[in-house]
């Protein structure tokens, strides 16, 4: 049965996760992808403020489909992870405790996902109109000139990820192969 | 000579990018079904579901089933017997795109210069136009909107004549592994074997447009595609690269003749929104 949890995230919620696990997530989450990720991350080294207060945040990566006038948003679904991951370990030291993507992260950022007690979840690539239909309200929070890179708050109901890094350095990519080549003795 | 008009070209170009992106196609949906069968892994099997309803609500809501709805990549057989009046066919196919996309609530994912990142004024356009003219008065297109996540971790490498095919299948089974879960398994594969540089790649992205299932008409290669099939989809990778039996819905191999000195070899990942239309003019 997935785990219900909700964002922003708590201390308590993280270490209570294990890769591998299923989750429905509710609450508050910032979209941001690579447009966005740079200019944070040069207002970052610029001492600057960041266009929001990323504490206990969780940023997805997505650039979701113009809304037709009957929807929330347009299709919504995850972006490959590593080409966030030069910005990441600079945002997870400024307190951004998840993240959400599809894909392998560096070494590095799966060292300071676990130095930072921080969590990376993956959202099914390509089910993307499904997805959409967990996130109830969007409000475009900055960077509106960037269009679908812009970031973006969303309120999400029940969002179906998998948590893959978790704060204690496991990673259910590397688990879920293993333990399936083990089932069927592939060596 | 057989006259075809642009506005013509453009509004077929505009419907194909929508069905694209709207319309998982037979072959796919097929391929989902078998594989939801034999999909070893629990997790596989749920994703697998999860993509089958997700591309059920895409076609019934008329939205896009991904949100990279691609770039669009056409192979264009014109008939050297055409003859296209008041516009060029270039031109009727990006503006096609561009209607088609922007109309259709499509993404525009296209950037004008790909070092200063600057948009493109039109929208998702320019598309990538391959022609190839042939025989007769028809003009087919086959269009492609191919996401980015998959064409990231494709591959090109010119391997030594004494690779041989044992050096082939290596760097076919390496490709995928280091893909992984970054190229949306699982995964169309597609292969160009031969030619030289440029069209090698170009022999890989051809593949693709062949409907999955349907093998090369050359035995020893579609021999060795049922091969790659069995063992890509024994890495164990799996559905979203979270493990299982299911990396590879098909693989597709492309050759043609080539230098004596070389033995290029490409590999273009698709997605498993595998997305491919056809249009006779």
């Amino acid at each position: 049965m997935p785990i219900h949890i909700t964002a922003p995230l708590t201390a308590e919620i993280i270490e209570n996760l294990k890769a591998g696990d299923a989750v429905l997530l509710s609450g508050t989450i910032y979209t941001a992808r690579d447009a966005a990720h740079k200019r944070m991350y040069e207002a970052c080294l610029a001492g600057k403020a960041l266009p929001f207060d990323i504490t206990n945040q969780v940023i997805y990566y997505v650039g979701p489909t113009p809304a037709k006038d009957n929807q929330v948003i347009g299709s919504a679904g995850p972006t490959t992870s590593e080409r966030m991951d030069k910005y990441t370990p600079t945002l997870l030291d400024l307190g951004l405790k998840g993240m959400i993507g599809k894909g392998y992260r560096s070494d590095e950022v799966k060292s300071s996902i676990k130095n930072n007690r921080a969590i990376y979840f993956a959202a099914i690539g390509g089910s993307a109109a499904l997805i959409a239909q967990c996130i109830k309200r969007v409000e475009v929070v900055a960077y509106e000139d960037l269009g679908t890179e812009a970031i973006r708050k969303l309120e999400v109901e029940n969002m179906p990820l998998i948590v893959i890094n978790d704060a204690t350095g496991q990673d259910y990519y590397e688990l879920g192969v293993a333990a399936f080549r083990e089932a069927e003795e592939i060596n | 000579m057989r006259v075809i008009h642009y506005r013509d070209i453009v509004s077929k170009v505009a419907d194909m990018c929508q069905s694209a992106n709207y319309d998982l196609g037979e072959d796919v949906i097929e391929a989902f079904q078998n594989a939801k069968q034999t999909e070893k892994s629990d997790t596989g099997k749920m994703i697998i579901n999860q993509l089958l309803d997700n591309a059920a609500l895409a076609t019934k809501n008329r939205v896009p089933m991904c949100q990279d709805t691609g770039v669009a990549v056409f192979i264009v057989e014109l008939g050297q017997d055409c003859h296209i009046v008041d516009g060029s066919l270039i031109d009727a196919i990006n503006e096609g795109v561009a209607q088609g996309y922007q109309t259709g609530f499509l993404r525009s994912s296209i950037i004008n210069h790909p070092l200063t990142r600057q948009k493109t004024e039109m929208y998702n356009a320019p598309a990538v136009v391959h022609i190839e003219i042939v025989p007769g008065d028809q003009l087919v297109l086959h269009m492609s909107a191919k996401g980015g996540g998959a064409e990231n971790m494709s591959t090109l490498k010119m391997l030594k004549p004494s690779d041989g095919l044992e050096g082939v299948k290596q760097f076919i089974l390496e490709t995928v592994k280091v893909a992984g879960p970054n190229a949306c398994p699982p995964l169309v594969v597609g292969i160009g074997i031969g030619g030289n540089f440029e069209r090698c790649a170009y022999l890989a992205k051809k593949s693709l447009f062949r409907p999955i299932g349907v093998r090369s008409q050359l035995s020893d290669i579609a021999q060795l595609e049922e091969e790659l099939i069995k063992e890509i989809n024994r890495l164990g990778i799996g559905p979203q690269g979270m493990g299982g039996s299911t990396t590879a819905l098909d693989v597709k191999i492309e050759i043609e003749p080539c230098h004596i000195a070389a033995l290029p070899v490409a590999v273009n990942l698709n997605c498993h929104a595998s997305r491919h239309k056809e249009a006779v003019l």
